[in-house]
């Protein structure tokens, strides 16, 4: 991100969000709104001395990026590597923004002048060549697995909130401690949380499992808890990652394989007081076990933005039945769309690890560029031609296109479509009641010999009165 | 003299992404499948006009079929099956006032994934079909026009 920030050919436009895309391959229009930020990027040096200024003496307000576990101020840098190093206001906080009474005080010790309560939203239109959409995924919310407890029991966490615990920049400067300040001295993790699952999502996340056992490796290593995983099946392809595994099984962690049941608070025998217990059929064994922890990982699994639908929408690409975007094809084109110049990137297409969406995203950025470079495309012959002689300008094609690329042109009262755009699926041609569009190497006349030609036979038989 | 027995004549109009390769597919691996489905390849099943259907009829298919790909994320154009959703039910109900039962005609969802789905169709298409007997309109038309 730091790189990107800083590399000349490269404009990074943060707490920005596109809000309209129109044209098409080569010739985009792409609407971008920028969010105010309330500090000027221009001005700020990053000394982030307007943060220790802020009325609010303490932080008081969830910090997004360590998911809550700690507080932040209204005003704050959202995480230590944020690219630019300026800090944001966050306007339903700050008592300025909301009340318009406040003593400004981060206004005051900024040297710089750069807070700006001022600023507004702004809206920027780009003409680009080729878009790539790498608008990333979601973790399953364990709210969805109620027999889990998350929410529930304060010490069941997610495998990222772990993530943020474990980490020398975390909340905790990197101790494992649970909510109410105890060392853990055993932890369950369990796989596949809303993954592998008919009642939740069908799929396999594909990274669950390497970085349960990164997780469970971090615990081990941080705490000596004992650390226990639960597991429907070990999936641990790509290089390095089985010998990983069998590193785990040396150091000592526990491998259980089965679906946990549920997990409780509910103690049957006096050691599992005051503890979580997981209930799981040992599948090894053949037994049902209760195996108390001090504290449970959720691994939860991957799954679609909320947005996908409206970001699909706007980009005019499609969706595959899991919600996560549809790539052109799903072994020969993974990081093209149906929509000529729209690229996929990352788990937007799909869950996957790190160094997969490292190359996915390379790739894309290659398709966009040798597109660009090449100066023109190469189309598909099979569009549709409106006969302007026909055309009756009742414009119900512009309705049905999905790729808008269908114009109506107001001064010779036609539609036309752009054959850059049409991607010659026909549904205009089916639509139109005047039959004034032709969707070529598909025309009516040729669909209809077809018919014909396969039902010559028939038609000669009923003619001679041979009995069917 | 022996009865020739009916054989059905029937056109499926299927999309090339989902049900063509489905179809494409069951060929290649070899599943059994009858020769009566005769197939007309379009890009989408919303290519697909309500004519071409009324036209098998008329030159004398005994049985039509209309596949594509799974509502609601799988079409390769966004949207085209959808327009299917909404054409096909209304096309039916017309075929009925005109006389054709409602087992000729079926519309329906086969992925590409999905080949035996679609041998598993064309075999229970034809059999329902030959059950219903011959439509005979290609026969009343051409009584017409003599």
């Amino acid at each position: 991100m730091m790189d990107a920030g800083r590399h000349p050919n490269i404009t990074l436009l943060t707490n920005s969000e596109v809000i309209g895309v129109s044209g098409y391959v080569g010739n985009y229009n792409v609407k971008v709104k920028k969010n105010p930020r309330y500090v000027r990027e221009d001005l700020c040096v990053g000394c982030l001395q307007c943060i220790e200024g802020c009325v609010f003496k303490k932080p008081r307000f969830p910090d997004e990026f360590n998911l809550g576990l700690n507080l932040r101020k209204p005003i704050y840098l959202p995480f230590p590597q944020a690219t630019p190093q300026v800090p944001l206001i966050d306007p339903h906080n700050c008592l300025q923004l909301k009340t318009g009474k406040c003593k400004r005080m981060c206004a005051e010790k900024c040297d710089r002048k750069a807070i700006d309560f001022e600023q507004k939203e702004e809206i920027q239109e780009l003409k680009v060549g080729a878009i790539v959409v790498a608008t990333g995924f979601k973790t399953v919310d364990p709210a969805r697995i109620p027999y889990y407890g998350y929410g529930k029991y304060p010490n069941v966490y997610t495998a990222l909130e772990v993530e943020r615990l474990v980490s020398a920049t975390g909340p905790t400067g990197g101790e494992v401690i649970l909510r109410d300040g105890r060392k853990p001295e055993s932890v369950g993790i369990i796989h596949c949380v809303g993954s592998r699952d008919e009642r939740t999502n069908r799929w396999c996340s594909r990274v669950c499992c390497l970085y349960s056992l990164k997780l469970a490796h971090l615990l081990k290593d941080h705490t000596g808890a004992q650390v226990y995983n639960f597991y429907i099946d070990m999936r641990t392809p790509g290089k390095g990652y089985e010998e990983f595994y069998n590193k785990l099984l040396e150091e000592g962690v526990f491998f259980i394989r089965g679906r946990v049941a549920e997990v409780t608070d509910w103690a049957s025998e006096p050691e599992e007081e005051g503890k979580l217990i997981l209930r799981v059929e040992d599948t090894m064994i053949g037994q049902v076990r209760r195996i108390p922890v001090d504290m449970v990982v959720l691994s939860v699994g991957l799954e679609a933005q909320p947005d996908a639908a409206a970001v699909s929408t706007l980009f005019g690409i499609s969706r595959s039945p899991d919600g996560f975007f549809a790539e052109a094809h799903p072994k020969l084109r993974p990081v093209e769309t149906n929509t000529e110049g729209v690229f996929l990137a990352g788990c937007a297409q799909g869950p996957r690890d790190v160094p997969d969406t490292v190359a996915h995203a390379g790739a894309a950025a290659s398709m966009a560029i040798a597109l660009l470079n090449k100066g023109e495309v190469t189309i598909s012959p099979t569009t549709a031609r409106v006969d302007e002689k026909l055309c009756s300008a009742c414009k119900t094609c512009l309705s049905v296109c999905p790729y808008t690329a269908i114009t109506f042109d107001a001064a010779a009262n036609v539609a036309r479509v752009n054959d850059a755009l049409c991607r010659g699926c026909g549904t205009c041609v089916a639509t139109c009641p005047a039959g004034a569009i032709q969707g070529w190497h598909f025309t009516t006349e040729q669909i209809n010999a077809q018919i014909e030609a396969l039902l010559r036979e028939t038609k000669k038989e009923a003619r001679e009165g041979v009995p069917a | 003299m022996t009865e020739k027995t009916f054989e059905p004549r029937i056109i499926g109009f299927l999309c090339n992404w989902c049900t063509y390769t489905a179809a494409d597919t069951a060929g290649v691996s070899r599943m059994e499948q009858p020769a009566n489905v005769d197939v007309i390849r379009v890009m989408c099943t919303g290519r697909i006009e309500p004519s071409f259907i009324l036209k098998a009829f008329a030159e004398g298919a005994d049985g039509v079929i209309v596949s594509g790909c799974h509502p609601p994320g799988d079409c390769h154009y966004t949207n085209g099956n959808f327009k299917t959703f909404r054409r096909m039910p209304l096309l039916q109900a017309l075929l009925a006032q005109f006389g054709i039962e409602k087992d000729r005609f079926h519309w329906g969802w086969i992925s590409g994934a999905e080949a035996p789905r679609w041998a598993q169709l064309a075999r229970d298409f034809t059999e329902k079909v030959r059950s219903i007997g011959p439509l005979n309109w290609s026969r009343q038309l051409a009584n017409k026009e003599d």
